[in-house]
């Protein structure tokens, strides 16, 4: 019989860090430029966007032509994972759904995520409306902490002094793209709000920072960038924290349990390497774990000891509760003026040249909360199925000699038409608030286990009234842009049966919640600075414990709460109280 | 660091592959797209199971030579040559479906029952399977399928083949080197985005300041 054993490491570490992006890398950042010996484990393999970004690859270079048959946003996607794993499965109870995006890699979903850096509002942290839970904090507490992300990461946007969409420390934007001024046109028409955007891209060099380039408008932030142009945790926090020689980052490390003592302090952690399924236990004074809402959740409750016998941090009976997305509901259609338009470079950035912040007052709808819209279209890098679209809507509009075909088709005529029509379509895709409600939530499996003998997530989750309305305005929001910019509808109607297009739970993959923050005890997890009521020295610091998003994409407020929880532990560790 | 240094050090650091000369430009669009090598080069930034999977992919043969002429015959009915460029069976497109059914199997049984369908049609008919018709027959028989909206019910699966043939042709071609030249997309290379060209904005009707 093989010997098993578990390699145990002598070395006590100051921090034990469990996981690589926004949350992880900001965390390790702040505390190995401070001089503490940190340990990083990142459950996939090394990534470093520099030499394994697949930007600038041409669609022939991927036998499937960029479909998404492997990586769910396609064979350039710079994520590695998806919602499905191999051998790492989850459920769902019956009659619910959740979709869990999971990127095993250094830097995690964060080098293939939009770059839209969008902080939370006033109202986002004390909201007005009684409908949700208020943070024990407010955006006044928050606010420096995102002027430092802005000044050490970078953000592009303009100032609009809008009272729950923050202003920032902005470099300049984008300027919009052609079917982007028709966006803009039709929305004012219909009395839509659209602002520039605001991303984590350089489009000019930041002031003081050395070792990334500046934006070279290729398009491609989801395939994360060669030059360090965007933010990804593994460019921009891990790989310089590194250098630093204060960070140790093991790779292919899937964290299995917090280790605690009689006393039910953290000691270290478990883990298995995911390459020859060797286990390992190593020392810390401290665990933050930023391994994603959901698997920092399933680790904490996991970790079953006499002192914490319902899980770590489980007094509460709260860990994986209040879980909660973003809304989601699209629609695609075509502008027939930009038919047969001028060829031009307008890849322009990876992020958004331009959005619609929430713009209207709740007291007159019949939802709470709102959305943000995200614009699409244009003459883009071409991909498996861009122009499947085409012989679909061929018959609608007359062609020179000003007489309409009929639909579909093929030879000479067709080749034409998928020359008139690229570039003219348009999407647009809404991103709103999700309630936190403590029915939505994941659990242990009691049933089942991963490859690694770990047990599996259980997922409950069920949209309410208010996501469904939200969608249903998010759709006859979109329609009036549509019609006032005078482009034609091409994707399916939506309606009740489809519940207005709202995705599945997950889909939007701004998942949060499950560690909720809170003053008491036996209605929050983590304290103000992201510290476990029940164990002092383990601390939270991806999106588990958000009481509540707004509309606003997370990443950014992650970044920022990270920094202000390593700052924290910073300030109580030469109070010796750490 | 500033935009030129930016797009030197691009140059200097892509690891290995001369990249951004190699990705500058859509080069030689008569050179038709040799699938096989494609596949068998591992880009830095693939997983090792994603390159097994295609590896493996590409040795395997789906179709029959009889199923691969059909496609190919279908393919540049489709996308034939024209003053423009080629046709799709030199872009590659008839390998690159051979690759698709193969990668995405639930298309598998559509493509090949299809094919069998379109046979039957033209054996009833001609007494001629497809590609064995002239074209006056294989363009009136493609002409009932090939428009659903007049479609006759009777043909709604060959349609939905046609759908799927069509689809498959758009993709291949559109995204060869020699479709991607023939769309007309000229980015994928380093640029400064200063907005969109003035001639264009006066055009639409915008100013600069839209």
């Amino acid at each position: 019989m093989k010997h098993f054993e578990i390699q145990e490491q002598d070395q006590v570490y100051d921090a034990i860090v469990v996981g690589s992006g926004a949350g992880g890398g900001m965390a390790g950042y702040v505390l190995a430029n401070a001089g503490l010996k940190v340990l990083m484990l990142e459950a996939g393999p090394f990534f470093d966007p520099a030499k394994d970004a697949l930007q600038m690859r041409w669609p022939w270079e991927s036998p499937r032509r960029g479909a998404s048959t492997i990586r769910p946003f396609g064979d350039f996607d710079a994520a590695f994972g998806g919602w499905q794993l191999d051998g790492e499965p989850y459920s769902t109870a019956d009659g619910t759904d959740f979709q869990w995006f999971r990127a095993r890699m250094l830097g995690g979903r964060t080098n293939h995520w939009g770059r839209i850096s969008l902080r939370m509002g006033p109202d986002d942290f004390k909201p007005t409306d009684g409908v949700t839970a208020e943070w024990p904090i407010t955006y006044d507490e928050v606010k420096p902490f995102y002027d430092k992300v802005d000044r050490l990461i970078g953000v592009y946007g303009t100032v609009e002094g809008l009272k729950n969409e923050p202003d920032g420390i902005f470099l300049k934007p984008p300027k919009p793209r052609l079917n982007e001024l028709f966006i803009k046109r039709g929305a004012k028409k219909a009395g839509v709000t659209v602002i520039p955007g605001r991303g984590s891209v350089l489009t000019e060099p930041l002031p003081g920072m050395k070792g990334r380039g500046t934006c070279f408008y290729c398009g491609q932030c989801g395939r994360s960038c060669k030059v360090y142009g965007d933010f990804s945790s593994s460019s921009c926090l891990v790989i310089p924290a590194m250098k630093t020689n204060n960070l140790k980052v093991i790779d292919n490390a899937m964290v299995r349990e917090v280790l605690t003592n009689d006393e039910g302090v953290a000691t270290g952690v478990s883990y298995v390497n995911v390459t020859n399924m060797q286990e390992y236990s190593v020392k810390g004074k401290l665990v933050i774990l930023g391994a994603s809402a959901c698997e920092s959740a399933r680790l904490l409750l996991n970790s079953k000891s006499a002192a914490h016998p319902g899980g770590l941090g489980n007094s509460s009976g709260l860990v994986g509760r209040y879980l909660h997305d973003s809304t989601g509901s699209s629609m695609s259609g075509f502008i027939p003026e930009l038919m047969e338009r001028k060829r031009y470079n307008e890849d322009g950035t990876g992020s958004v040249h331009i959005y619609s912040p929430w713009w209207l007052d709740n007291k007159k709808l019949n939802f709470p909360r709102g959305y943000h819209i995200e614009y699409g279209g244009g003459l883009h890098m071409p991909s498996y199925g861009y122009l499947d679209w085409v012989p679909k809507v061929n018959g609608l509009v007359p062609g020179k000699d000003g007489n309409k075909k009929e639909q579909g088709g093929y030879g000479v005529s067709l080749k034409n038409d998928y020359r008139r029509f690229y570039g003219a379509n348009v999407g647009m895709a809404g991103r709103g608030t999700a309630l936190a409600h403590k029915d939505n939530y994941c659990e242990i499996d009691p049933n089942k286990v991963d490859k690694f003998g770990i047990p599996v997530l259980r997922f409950h989750y069920k949209w309410g009234r208010e996501e469904v309305e939200q969608a249903k305005h998010m759709q006859e929001t979109f329609r009036s842009i549509m019609h006032e910019m005078g482009a034609i509808i091409t994707s399916p109607t939506q309606g009740a049966e489809t519940s207005y297009g709202l995705e599945a739970p997950g889909k939007i993959i701004h998942e949060g919640g499950t560690v909720r923050m809170g003053n008491d005890p036996k209605t929050s997890v983590v304290n103000k600075w992201c510290q476990l009521h029940d164990c002092k020295n383990l601390f939270v610091v991806d999106a588990g414990p958000f009481v509540q998003q707004g509309d606003k994409n997370l990443t950014w407020t992650i970044l920022a709460l990270s920094m202000r929880t390593a700052e924290h532990i910073l300030e109580q560790r030469n109070k010796l109280n750490v | 660091m500033n935009r030129r240094d930016t797009i030197k050090a691009l140059g200097l650091t892509t690891v290995g592959t001369g990249l951004l000369l190699e990705s500058c430009g859509p080069g030689d669009s008569n050179k038709q797209v040799d699938s096989a090598k494609v596949e068998t080069k591992k880009l830095p930034g693939v997983q090792d199971f994603e390159h097994a999977r295609n590896t493996k992919l590409t040795s395997e043969r789906f179709f029959t030579d009889q199923e691969m002429a059909t496609i190919t015959v279908l393919a540049d009915i489709i996308i034939p040559k024209d003053d423009f460029s080629e046709s799709a069976s030199k872009a590659g497109v008839p390998d690159f479906i051979e690759f698709m059914v193969k990668d995405m199997p639930d298309y598998q049984l559509p493509m090949r029952g299809g094919l069998k369908w379109l046979d039957i049609q033209c054996l009833k008919r001609y007494k001629h399977a497809f590609i064995d018709c002239d074209e006056r027959r294989q363009l009136t028989m493609l002409d009932e399928i090939a428009y659903p909206a007049k479609a006759k019910p009777e043909m709604r699966q060959g349609v939905a083949f046609f759908d799927l043939m069509r689809n498959l042709t758009a993709s291949g071609f559109f995204t060869s080197e020699i479709g991607v030249k023939d769309i007309g997309y000229v980015g994928n290379r380093p640029q400064l985005w200063e907005g969109v060209p003035v001639d264009v904005l006066k055009q639409y009707g915008f100013t600069e300041e839209s």
